[in-house]
């Protein structure tokens, strides 16, 4: 059994207890473990099930590579799935619960898989559930994806805060391993700005648990005292449990900052997502340790070699009281001297080298007592929940067990992976080790920046450097060359004096035994969360799929949550030796980020909820909010659609103010309008350009309508131009459209046109804008001034400065609505102080402020056009009836050349008219009206559609406007537009304009 | 070729699945085929397939420099909709949903199409009007999509906020046939056919020539020599423009990079495709139990394969705010492909100036959908010259200024 | 995450300070021209696997526009200059093909 031991455990406070729960048993650790130490402190080995097979699973790593160990954790709004237990640190109160089983983790009828699994083997859903075919969404699906999905999916609003940094720094460490201090210390005794990450609690990485002296101290202690130096240094960062979790182009990598996972009472952010724009980055990410395959080695107390022995030195966790080691290299021995140390049993070391004489590693362990059997290795594992025994064979045999050997642990090493992942997220490339069986990064060929210079500098045994000796000498010239690219050339530091310890060379073993038959293979676990074995990338190469790709895409291999970790190098090795060709020719998967998984509230932030986007106020916007605002988003402006009063419905509300307007007098909040400057020698020639009307000839004081169309022909924005002098215009556009055409002007300005002498400047929120518009409109602004704004004085279609209400004021004598209308335009801070004094001017002529949907009736019943209703971006002037605001002097305007080419001067382009239901209804938006007979694609022919469609409480009639073909020629004919609800309405072509054809209420 | 059933693999199990054979054969190349299609991504196994299926043209050859599927038909989100406005769009969308709908037994592979719905939400009134309008057009064109209320979007999806403080869903359009395929099977399915109606797949060969005489192609050259053809389909995405540059024209196309993400995998919590267009987010589940998230564009042309973070911050901002718990997942993985836009978004399946040689490309963001139904035109076109479900999408419809623009339904604000 | 360094303002900022606009160097068809020629001006844009010379807009800063010469492949910025120029200063193509000896683009190669 696994069991805590009385001594041990450099990473523990004994002296605080901590209470748990796993499953709602209730255990105890002690502050320092993670859950997985704890877990295994309290003999809890099984910490889940498998994804396909649903077969028992127990811890197998110590760190981020774990691909068993995910549970749920916490309860209601802070439950979350999938957490993994080798990398959560474990706290009081800790809830968790195992995954991917039903009724229980020890008995889950899922595990009937595991009985079937050679039916079930790679792609077996490719072949099966193809018939009937209604199963596959009716049956088959819903209980694949019911037995899919590891953990729970949340179903509440999370609670925690999460925050972004900003960092900046010269050189970046990810990793703070001895190599990782190290380069940091070289890098920053040359001046430049470091900053150092590292995704555990700790500092030092597995130095301190593998051992070695440097400069004739242990190395924990040389790891205390870099600790301190590093501390000291001003230009130096340090952040532990913050994890190097992508690097992106131009030097930008992310870091994941787990602030709060470990203190969840604590204040502050749960996660922090740093975002760091580094000049050099130095990837001292260590190395993962890699499995054997052998048949049973994915069974609970089968575990890696170095996490055997980290439980041990760090936790005091023995995982069993008898540990067999199997090996192809020196490193495991160090597992096995270390259990033997601590008064545990080794039965034996399996090595399935065959040296010529013992390494300082091998006679180590034989001089402490450990039978060591050369050449051999594992014929198989006993047990089922738990390791009972392993049978020993010849390793290059196949497979014949010559002993069996009684034990409750299975410590095995395959060799060591540099962790590439950050090497290669940015296009890193990789050469093949044959030293180490392993790909490490090819530093020529390193990613590169803004610049084309090389970013990324590989250190320690992330870049193949396994000893202790090595990796510091690795880690020094990394930190050292990393500071030079960044510009910094200042003091050097000196490799520390490490005493190297020889170990012998490892042997690549991809297969065990070397001669395993299908049986074997059946049984020998590459990934282990996602039940992918031998035998099934084997059959993946029989069946062509000879790609990496396809063979991953094909087995699942490494597509688990741990994204193949442990799995894939065993993998491809596997897949390579099935396909007769050498490992490199097989070559990777592409490593993605992140790392390992990141919280998607992370990488949210504080933009949640009302934050999530900034919202634009006008002015009067808290005026709208207490006078019960309907509001609509209109880019990231919210406008009133309407103002409900207590028992209106939304129609009856709008029906009321545009009423109301047209009676008497109404006000609209239109300061959303774009208002953009343009000023300068040639802005009239500039402006000729940009509309299709003529605006050079426009004089001032005057104001003039106009179209904008893009250089593709197309209706972009429109919207009055007001002349103010000879070199100043001002022009509105949409609400929508502020920011675009200023910047389709600027374009233009900048980058055809440069020699013009314009300038343009966006003024939209810089003033608020007022719309009084109805018949008592003048009568009611006269009484807030002294200036003559009388019909001769300020005539329809003319501008004025005068003074409202003591306040200095434009008014445009405009409209959108057909009445007399006046749209002032105040400074911005003044723009509520006029709102509330033309709301107390108007209330003998019952003022009523409207909002959008009341504007848009009254513009529909005017046969105004609206963007975005009678534009769509497909739409060109000509289609609209605009002809007569299309210049016939220009020889040239933006869109002028694009509407000379054969679709846009087809005559049976549709063309807008006014359309009036034979009914009195209202025509559904978006309806398209019918024509005989069906297309080569068996589509019905259409002839028209609706582009806008209301009731108009002034007419009281539906009313509407669309394009339909050769519409102007049809006056008086009947189109047919099918509903959806498979009805027909009927409506008549009409002239667009419906109300006051001869505008009489606004020229008074 | 050996069938695929339950039997098959249980017979199979009995003797340790050594009786599996390929599913494509590795063939040298021959010195000329009828038709060489250059791409063995979907939409270029789909031809080949088609034009052995539907035209008995079978001396074919598709050219992939790579490995089969390897582009934007493994990297893409897996969506399958035709709830498209124009009605060429509408046309050859539908036209691909309605084969993916029985592709599993066609090719006798398991491609996995889950007819689950998709729907897109409104959260504007500009797209409510846009979405209704797409209703109509599709209530015309023969395409099954319903307009549904906010309170039928919160049924189907129970994990969704709809009264977001910001974007309130105010209604979706709903198309109940559509859904999701496993998109590698896809390829894998029309590879495996091909092969087996003889034509040659050959993996790791690169075009890099192309051969013409009197203005009329008459094969390509490859790392793995010259190869003759009577006709030359050019299928290859984001690499389109370079094929053309090696024939003497350009494309109308530009290549950028789309991203998308997945979670680490959950149990199932939501059955059916939603796309969030205001807020530039859409996400489905996989059976496997990831959430499917698809990003943004780069605004600049790229060939990377990557893309930059603050894109996907911005979806997983949209999709939080859609569906709160999200933010308690974690990410898994983040992607890129390359993807070719034209420039009204809409492909091109054209006739080139080249006589014989012919293109598709220019899916954009929308590929993965299409694959058969582009497979069936392409075929069509190449074999007679002409395909109703082509017709729209020649070269020439920009010089014309005869565009098919599905921005259309996204609305302009006001 | 580009960084790029606007040649008016001085400013190196993020990919997000900054908005892409495309091709460079682009002579306008207007009203007069033949139909290939307008269309190769708005639609037959380089898309160069390699070394583009492309337009920016530094719009949330100094606003002003400005061509950077880029490689789609590695992302490598080899300068950027201001756009009221119709075709890269010396300096810029110096620096282009000290790094890609041989490079070409359109007809300023």
């Amino acid at each position: 059994m696994s069991t805590r031991l009385a001594n041990g455990g450099r990473l523990l406070d004994k002296g605080r207890k901590i209470d748990f729960t796993f499953n709602g048993k209730r255990m105890r650790g002690f502050e320092g473990d993670t859950i997985a130490s704890a877990l295994l402190a309290n003999d809890q080995m099984m910490v889940g099930r498998s994804f396909k097979y649903h077969r028992p699973r127990g811890v197998v790593a110590s760190g981020a590579e774990e691909p068993n160990g995910l549970v749920g954790m916490g309860t209601g709004a802070d439950f979350e799935p999938n957490q993994r237990v080798t990398t959560t640190e474990l706290f009081d109160g800790l809830t968790c619960t195992s995954q991917n089983h039903w009724p229980s983790l020890d008995f889950d009828v899922g595990a009937i898989n595991t009985k079937l699994s050679r039916f079930l083997p790679a792609g077996f859903y490719y072949k099966m559930f193809i018939y009937p075919r209604p199963f596959w969404k009716h049956v088959y699906e819903p209980i694949i994806r019911k037995s899919a999905g590891l953990g729970r999916a949340p179903d509440q609003r999370d609670t925690d805060t999460y925050e972004h940094f900003y960092a900046f720094c010269d050189v970046l460490v990810i990793g703070g391993g001895v190599a990782g201090l190290q380069a940091a210390r070289a890098a920053g005794a040359t001046g430049a700005k470091v900053l150092l990450i590292e995704q555990t609690a700790h500092w030092g990485g597995r130095a301190p648990v593998d051992g070695g002296t440097v400069g004739g101290q242990p190395v924990d202690k040389f790891v205390d005292e870099i600790v301190a130096e590093l501390a000291a240094m001003d230009n130096v960062t340090m952040r532990n449990r913050t994890m190097g979790a992508g690097v992106y182009d131009h030097g930008y990598a992310l870091g994941y900052e787990r602030v709060g996972d470990h203190q969840p009472a604590a204040k502050g952010p749960r996660h922090r997502l740093w975002r760091i724009r580094a000049a050099q980055i130095v990837t001292a990410t260590g190395a993962i340790e890699r499995p054997l395959s052998f048949a049973g080695n994915d069974i609970p107390g089968v575990m890696l070699a170095s996490a055997v022995r980290d439980y041990v030195v760090d936790f005091g966790v023995s995982i069993g009281d008898r540990t067999v080691v199997v090996t192809n290299n020196d490193d495991a021995y160090r597992t096995a001297i270390t259990l033997k140390k601590n008064g545990l049993d080794v039965p034996a070391i399996l090595d399935a080298r065959v040296p010529t004489q013992d390494s300082p590693l091998m006679a180590e362990a034989k001089g402490l007592g450990i039978r060591v059997l050369m050449g051999h290795g594992v014929s198989s594992v006993q047990g089922g929940k738990r390791v009972t025994g392993v049978g020993v064979c010849s390793q290059a045999g196949e497979g014949a067990v010559l002993e069996e050997i009684a034990c409750d642990a299975v410590a095995m090493s395959g060799g060591w992976s540099p962790v590439v992942h950050l090497w290669s997220h940015c296009g890193g490339k990789l050469i093949w080790d044959e030293a180490t069986a392993a790909f490490r990064p090819d530093v020529d060929n390193a990613p590169t920046g803004a610049k084309g210079e090389a970013f990324v500098t590989p250190a320690g045994a992330a870049n193949g450097a396994l000893s202790l000796g090595n990796v510091l000498s690795d880690a020094t010239s990394a930190g050292a060359a990393a500071a030079k690219a960044a510009g910094h050339t200042g003091d050097a530091v000196a490799v520390p004096e490490v005493e190297n310890i020889d170990e012998a060379r490892m042997a690549p073993v991809w297969m065990m035994p070397q001669g395993a038959g299908v049986k074997k293979r059946q049984k020998a676990w590459l990934d282990y969360q996602n039940d992918v074995k031998v035998s099934d990338i084997q059959l993946a190469a029989q069946e062509g799929y000879e790609s990496v790709e396809h063979a991953k895409r094909y087995t699942t291999l490494g597509m688990a949550t741990d994204q193949g970790k442990l799995s894939n190098i065993n993998g491809l090795a596997i897949l390579s030796d099935a396909l007769g060709q050498p490992i490199p020719q097989t070559g990777t998967t592409t490593f993605r980020p992140p790392y390992t998984p990141i919280s998607m509230a992370s990488i949210t932030g504080e933009a949640r909820d009302e934050r999530f986007m900034p919202i634009r106020q006008t002015p009067m916007y808290d005026w709208h909010v207490e006078n019960g605002a309907f509001f609509e988003p209109v880019g990231q402006w919210r406008r009133p659609y309407t103002y409900q009063k207590s028992g209106e419905t939304i129609e009856q509300a709008v029906s009321r103010e545009v009423k109301a307007t047209r009676a008497s007098l109404g006000m609209l909040d239109a300061s959303t309008l774009g208002k953009l400057v343009v000023k300068g020698k040639d802005a009239g020639k500039f402006l000729d350009m940009l509309y299709t009307n003529m605006m050079s000839t426009l004089k001032p004081g005057r104001c003039r309508y106009g179209l904008m169309c893009s250089e593709n022909g197309f209706l972009i924005d429109d919207g009055v131009v007001a002349r103010i002098d000879d070199d100043t215009f001002l022009c509105h556009t949409t609400t929508g459209g502020a920011e675009s055409i200023h910047g389709h002007m600027e374009e233009w300005l900048q980058t055809e046109w440069w020699d013009w002498d314009v300038y343009v400047a966006n003024l939209t929120e810089q003033y608020a804008q007022i719309a009084v518009v109805g018949p008592r409109a003048r009568e009611t602004l006269e009484k807030l001034t002294g200036d003559d704004i009388s019909g001769e004085a300020l005539p329809f279609m003319a501008w004025k400065d005068i003074t409202l209400g003591g306040i200095a004021a434009r008014a445009y004598r405009i409209s959108f609505s057909g009445e007399l209308s006046y749209e002032i335009a105040v400074k911005a801070s003044e723009g509520r102080a006029l709102w509330d004094a033309l709301l107390a001017a108007g209330q003998p002529a019952n003022i009523t402020v409207y909002g959008t949907e009341a504007l848009h009736i009254m513009r529909a019943e005017k046969g105004f056009i609206m963007m975005g209703d009678e534009t769509d971006g497909t739409v060109i002037p000509q289609d609209l009836g605009l002809n007569w605001a299309i210049s016939k002097k220009k020889d040239d305007y933006i869109g002028k050349r694009a509407q000379a080419r054969s679709h846009m001067t087809d005559p049976t382009r549709w063309k807008l008219v006014g359309l009036e239901t034979v009914d009195g209804g209202v025509l559904p938006d978006g309806a398209y009206a019918t024509a005989e007979g069906k297309n080569a694609n068996g589509q019905r022919e259409t002839q028209g559609r609706v582009t806008s469609t209301y009731h108009s409480p002034t007419l009281e009639r539906g009313i509407a406007m669309g394009l339909v073909l050769n519409g102007p020629d049809r006056m008086g004919e009947v189109l047919e537009f099918p509903r959806l609800d498979g009805t027909v309405m009927r409506a008549k072509i009409v002239d667009p304009v419906f109300f006051d054809k001869d505008g009489e209420k606004q020229n008074v | 070729m050996k069938r695929y059933s339950a039997f098959a693999v249980a017979r199979e199990a009995l003797r340790n699945h050594t009786g599996w054979e390929r599913a494509w054969a590795s063939p040298e190349p021959k010195k000329k085929y009828d038709v060489i299609i250059v791409g063995a991504g979907g939409h270029g196994l789909a031809t080949a397939y088609y034009l052995g299926k539907n035209f008995g043209i079978t001396n074919v050859a598709v050219l992939e420099k790579g490995w089969l599927g390897g582009g934007n038909t493994g990297r893409n989100t897996t969506i399958i909709r035709s709830n498209y406005l124009q009605d060429p769009s509408a046309a050859i969308y539908e036209k691909a949903r309605s084969l993916y709908e029985t592709l599993s037994q066609d090719l006798n592979y398991n491609i996995m199409f889950s007819p689950r719905g998709v729907m897109m939400l409104a959260q504007t009134q500009a797209e409510v009007r846009g979405y209704e309008r797409t209703a109509h057009a599709n209530a015309l064109q023969g395409v099954k999509t319903e307009y549904i209320g906010p309170q039928r979007v919160k049924q189907l999806v129970p994990i969704i906020n709809i009264d977001g403080p910001r974007y309130p869903v105010l209604g979706a359009i709903w198309q109940e046939r559509a859904g999701t395929a496993r998109h590698d099977a896809v390829a894998w399915g029309y590879a495996r056919a091909c092969s087996d109606m003889g034509m040659h797949i050959i993996q790791k060969c690169e075009v890099t020539g192309i051969e013409q005489s009197g203005g009329k192609v008459t094969g390509v050259n490859t790392t793995r020599g010259t190869i003759g053809c009577d006709k030359l389909g050019v299928v290859v995405a984001g690499h389109s423009g370079h094929l053309a540059d090696m024939a003497g024209f350009r494309l109308p196309i530009e290549s950028v990079s789309l991203q998308a993400l997945v979670s680490e995998p959950i149990k199932p919590c939501m059955d059916v495709v939603v796309m969030a267009n205001t807020v530039h987010g859409y996400m489905s589940q996989s059976d496997k139990g990831e959430m499917v998230i698809g990003g943004g564009t780069d605004g600049y042309n790229n060939y990377t394969q990557r893309g930059a973070f603050h894109h996907i911050e911005e979806t997983v901002r949209a999709l939080v705010e859609t569906f709160p718990m999200v933010a308690r997942l974690k990410m898994l993985r983040q992607w890129g492909g390359i993807v070719d836009v034209t420039g009204d978004r809409s492909p091109i399946l054209s006739k080139t100036p080249v006589d014989g040689m012919f293109v598709n490309c220019g899916w954009g963001t929308g590929g993965f959908k299409a694959i058969p139904g582009s497979g069936w035109g392409f075929a069509e076109l190449m074999a007679k010259g002409h395909s109703p479900l082509t017709e729209a999408y020649g070269l020439n419809r920009f010089y014309e200024g005869r565009f098919i623009d599905e921005s259309v339904a996204a609305g302009v604000a006001h | 995450m580009l960084i790029l360094t606007c040649p008016c303002c001085g400013v190196t900022g993020e990919e997000t300070e900054f908005h892409g606009g495309g091709e460079a160097h682009l002579k306008r068809f207007g009203p007069g021209s033949t139909d290939e020629a307008f269309h190769d001006y708005l639609f037959s844009k380089v898309n160069p696997k390699g070394v583009h010379l492309e337009r920016w807009r530094h719009n949330n800063g100094c606003g002003k526009w400005f061509h950077a010469a880029r490689d789609t492949v590695t992302l490598e910025v080899y300068g950027t200059y201001p756009a009221q120029t119709t075709q890269p200063p010396q300096s810029i193509k110096d620096a282009i093909s000290a790094k890609r000896p041989g490079w070409s683009w359109r007809e300023f190669a």
